[in-house]
């Protein structure tokens, strides 16, 4: 009991700092002011000409498709295995399940592979490439790492050592309901659930802001038709 | 040429190069003096408290900018800008990789502005802003020339520029400033051209130029200055007056008025379309400098204003001049206002009112140079990508030969001349040269396919810097025209205006 009571008020306070942390970033770049003019050009002239560029940014990441064809493989590995897997995970927080989380779970289960082998690559690249070893820091290799023992954990206990799913979803419910039950206490699950908790402890205070940053880059978002309406902003509103 | 400054040599393949430290770390361009600083509104010497200026100044511009915010937190060090800048890939220097260019920057911020840099500094790279870091800073925010072709490739669209600027204008507040960029600003200020041309002596060219014109053709083509009531002001870099090929291009600007029956005019008080301001990040510049502009068109009371060949004045004027001297209520709302010579020229060869002998330049084997402001900063006629179109249309109608550039080089993805973003002064010399080695790798492929004799740019940085560093890799200085050179000698002139 004890540990469970330990990891549900981690959970409490991870899901806290995460939601503040987010919203306060998300706040501070919406308050911002972009004085200026500076989309990249060519850049789309109307406001749903910027929606589909960057919807192409966010789902197929174009620019770096253009970019680098390895970093563009593991990283679109890497992010479309996670959102597979992040939905799938959606069955310990719905009751009755929705059809359609029922319907990815085969697909999720997999892309946990997907996800993890696109990490293993991006790491790689950190050793491997004179340039990127150059600008990586340990914070960044401490981010794969974590991201890769999350990936990897989870697959243990989809693909060897099972957890008791139906115990972990009453916790989970238990959670959202203020109901708190027992957490099954497996290791693999342990380790699985305090390296989230770290993970969202740190999402907004690292590198992992470029989750939200990509919607508010003046550069990508700002529609190309200054010279047909004037744009002022901050300093440039002022006489 | 210098002598001992080397081209490195042109590769048939290009790959992309390994890192070698440290190679450019010491380039560094000259101080700015005193009186250049003073008359730009900064200290003239490094002030005592200069660190905590710094990293206040610092803060100020963070929260100024949603694109310093966003670039400074976003960067996941994916690497796919490493090998985008052609100054990295002309001096091999790790720090001229677009992203640790920026971590010179973020690195101090993320020590002052960020929790884990205040707390955990080396896990995440933060660092002091102290005396080396600052030297780092110098020298390396003078090697961005701030194309923004890493910002063409960033999964989060971060452009170095903005980081350089945001450096540069920290460097002026504590009193470091770069001598080419504040003397030359100094100069706008006081006799309103970079050149330091005062109007008598403005006037004496363009007479000058207008007895060549004639000499040449036969026929009176007016290059008239400071005319009240002209329909058009054109606002052109200054070099255009005196340096070679720009003047070419001028003479070209003066012929297409001419034959389309434009009346037009220059300002000897707004007689320059370069912005300095915004290599050094400085807003208050930037502003005072383009006033001149909004000034002039009220004093002349024009109806246009066109901007002529000019790569980051055409950024100045195409995307800021709106915000900082607009509204443009005063112009002829028919027209955009700014307009760039091109779309003028454009414009009037699509309506049939030029006429144009393609025969005339039969002797050019052509290729086009996208400046790099131009390109991935401005837009011309009104749609995505009118910038690349509408000068090559241009092309195409006054020549036969035209020939492109290897498509990894050209339109957004165009590798900058080597000089733009205030570089353009000798005492950079090693870094113009090993920066235009990208540029000069694409030209020499069409030179050898399609025996190019003639490169064009639109931009008077690029057209200066060309001419300057083509010698180094066994190319003809004089290869490098202005566009509308070849469009005046393509236009068949009529005598009846």
């Amino acid at each position: 009991m004890t540990l469970t009571v330990i990891f549900a008020i981690l959970f409490y306070l991870a899901t806290a700092l995460f939601s503040i942390g987010i919203i306060r970033k998300i706040v501070i770049y919406s308050k911002t002011p972009q004085p200026l003019k500076i989309p990249t050009t060519p850049a789309p002239t109307t406001k749903a000409g910027v929606v589909w560029r960057l919807t192409k940014e966010v789902t197929v990441f174009q620019s770096l498709f253009k970019a680098n064809k390895w970093i563009w493989v593991f990283g679109w590995l890497f992010h479309v295995g996670l959102l597979l897997v992040l939905l799938r995970h959606l069955r310990y927080f719905t009751e009755p399940v929705w059809f359609w989380v029922n319907w990815l779970q085969p697909f999720g289960k997999y892309a946990g592979f997907a996800m993890v082998a696109g990490l293993l690559g991006l790491w790689a690249r950190r050793f491997l490439v004179d340039r990127i070893r150059y600008i990586s820091s340990p914070s960044d290799h401490l981010m794969l790492l974590l991201l890769i023992a999350i990936g990897s954990s989870g697959l243990v206990m989809t693909f060897v050592s099972h957890t008791d799913i139906v115990a972990l979803k009453s916790f989970v419910m238990g959670m959202l309901y203020f109901d708190l039950q027992m957490l099954p206490s497996t290791v693999a699950l342990l380790i699985h659930l305090a390296l989230v908790i770290v993970l969202m402890v740190i999402f907004p205070i690292s590198k992992l802001l470029h989750a939200p940053g990509v919607f508010f880059s003046p550069t990508r978002n700002q529609v190309d038709d200054v010279r047909e309406h004037r744009h002022v902003s901050g300093w440039s509103a002022k006489p | 040429m210098a002598a001992d400054i080397q081209a490195p040599p042109l590769r048939e393949y290009p790959t992309i190069p390994v890192i070698v430290e440290n190679t450019m770390a010491d380039s560094k361009p000259y101080m700015a003096t005193p009186a250049h600083q003073e008359s730009l509104g900064y200290p003239g010497e490094l002030v005592d408290n200069w660190q905590d200026v710094a990293v206040k100044k610092l803060g100020e511009l963070v929260s100024g900018s949603r694109a310093l915010q966003v670039f400074l937190d976003t960067c996941v060090k994916c690497g796919a800008c490493t090998d985008k800048c052609h100054y990295y890939l002309g001096t091999q220097d790790p720090n001229n990789m677009p992203v640790a260019r920026q971590d010179l920057l973020r690195k101090v911020y993320r020590r002052y502005y960020t929790f884990a840099g205040k707390h955990f500094p080396k896990l995440v790279g933060a660092v002091d802003f102290d005396e080396e870091v600052r030297d780092q800073w110098y020298s390396y925010f003078h090697q961005c020339s701030q194309c923004r072709r890493c910002s063409v490739f960033c999964p989060y669209g971060i452009d170095t520029a903005e980081i350089s600027m945001a450096g540069r204008e920290i460097l002026d507040v504590i009193g470091v400033g770069q001598k080419y960029c504040n003397e030359i600003l100094g100069k706008v200020h006081v006799i309103g051209n970079n050149l330091g041309l005062p109007e008598p002596a403005l006037v004496n060219t363009l007479e000058g130029l207008e007895e060549d014109i004639k000499d040449d053709t036969g026929v009176d083509v007016r290059v008239p200055v400071d005319e009240k009531n002209a329909d058009v002001l054109l606002i052109t870099p200054s070099a255009d007056f005196f340096a070679e090929p720009h003047i070419d291009g001028l003479i070209g600007y003066a012929k297409v008025f001419h034959q389309a029956g434009i009346s037009w005019t220059l300002s000897s008080y707004a007689s320059e379309a370069a912005n300095f301001s915004m290599f050094i990040g400085s807003k208050d510049n930037l502003k005072k400098v383009a006033m001149r502009i909004r000034d002039a068109a009220l004093d002349l009371g024009v109806k246009r204003i066109v901007v002529g060949e000019c790569g980051h004045a055409w950024r100045v004027a195409y995307n800021f001049w709106n915000t900082l001297i607009g509204p443009f209520d005063f112009l002829d709302p028919r027209y955009p206002a700014p307009q760039h010579i091109c779309e003028v020229t454009y414009d009037l060869i699509q309506r049939g009112a030029l006429r144009l002998n393609k025969e005339a330049n039969d002797h050019r084997r052509i290729t086009f140079h996208d400046s790099c402001n131009v390109a991935r900063a401005s837009r011309m006629g009104n749609m995505p990508g009118g910038q690349f179109l509408i000068p090559r249309e241009i092309i195409k109608a006054c020549a036969n030969h035209f020939h492109d550039m290897s498509p990894e080089t050209i339109h957004e993805n165009t590798f900058c001349c080597g000089g733009g973003g205030g570089l353009l002064t000798d005492d950079l010399m090693k870094l113009r040269v090993r920066g235009a080695l990208p540029r000069m790798e694409a030209l020499a492929q069409v030179v050898q396919d399609n025996d190019v004799n003639t490169l064009i740019a639109i931009c008077a940085i690029c057209k200066t810097q060309f001419a300057k560093v083509l010698p180094y890799y066994k190319f003809q200085m004089d290869m490098i025209t202005s566009l509308h050179q070849i469009v005046g000698d393509a236009i068949e002139l009529d005598t009846t205006h």
